[in-house]
């Protein structure tokens, strides 16, 4: 059975959503915004997994992103505890502003 | 009907990655991130991947989302500066024309013949009952090891954001 739409108009979104991401996370400097790039970058690997595995017939690109999904739900968990305690220690956001590490 | 449904959902998800790298208020980028994982779950389920469309929609839309916007509020953000900030606006030109032509490139590059040839997939694709039996045989270990990984995530997350340890 061919596929409703054909794979690469998938795997091209995908790739663009993963560009955005990759410059939001170069151009803001919003520790929360460019949280939400990485997640965004997230979301259009997931969609490339799940365009192949329609495509394979295959239902192991569904299970990488079953498991993409619990390690994004665990970097939440920590990325915004990180993001609470900077701002506890600094009162901003900005990664401009984390400097403790530079020399 | 189907490349309509594609079009408008990836026309949306798009516009709203766009858009959320682009505003001020994080606010506003946390409720088009939400956008943009409900079309990602409308192009996983015109995919025939229902469980995860609904997973998409519960864990990412739902959980993590609700979890940003706590933490946006809590901190009460207000951002000075949009998406140019001190580094030169020359720079990030230049770097978005980079990938961009990057992307055209391998757009350019991608050979459609090459591409794996479509199969059937089973009546059952993408229905919990498979998806469940894929996960409880041959991803057993990777999934307990999933629920330590969520437990340290836990102890981290209390860790991290306690007053006083």
């Amino acid at each position: 059975m061919e596929m409703p739409v054909p794979l690469h108009h998938y795997l091209i979104l995908s790739g663009i959503l993963f560009s955005v991401g990759v410059v939001g996370v170069l151009s803001r400097r919003n520790a929360i915004i460019i949280y939400m790039c990485i997640e965004l970058m997230l979301n259009a690997v997931n969609l490339t997994l799940i365009a192949f595995s329609r495509q394979l017939g295959d239902l192991n690109g569904q299970l990488f992103t079953f498991m993409v999904m619990a390690v994004a739900a665990a970097e939440a968990a920590v990325g915004l505890g990180i993001i609470i305690a900077l701002f506890r220690n600094r009162q901003s956001v900005d990664v401009d502003d984390v400097n403790l590490l530079k020399g | 009907m189907q490349l309509l449904i594609f079009y408008g959902f990836g026309f949306f998800a798009l516009f709203s990655g766009i858009a959320m790298i682009m505003s001020r208020q994080p606010v506003t980028s946390a409720l088009l991130m939400v956008v943009n994982m409900f079309c990602l779950a409308g192009l996983y389920a015109q995919l025939g991947a229902h469980l995860i469309a609904v997973l998409q929609v519960m864990v990412y839309a739902g959980a993590i989302m609700v979890l940003v916007l706590f933490v946006i509020m809590f901190l009460n953000l207000r951002e000075k500066a949009g998406i140019v900030s001190k580094h030169g606006v020359m720079m990030q030109a230049l770097g978005i024309a980079a990938l961009g032509f990057v992307i055209t490139a391998i757009i350019a590059k991608l050979d459609m013949a090459k591409l794996p040839a479509a199969k059937a997939p089973a009546a059952d694709f993408g229905s919990v009952a498979a998806i469940g039996r894929v996960l409880f045989t041959d991803y057993l270990l990777p999934f307990e090891i999933t629920s330590v990984l969520l437990l340290a995530a836990i102890v981290g997350a209390v860790v991290l954001a306690k007053r006083k340890v």
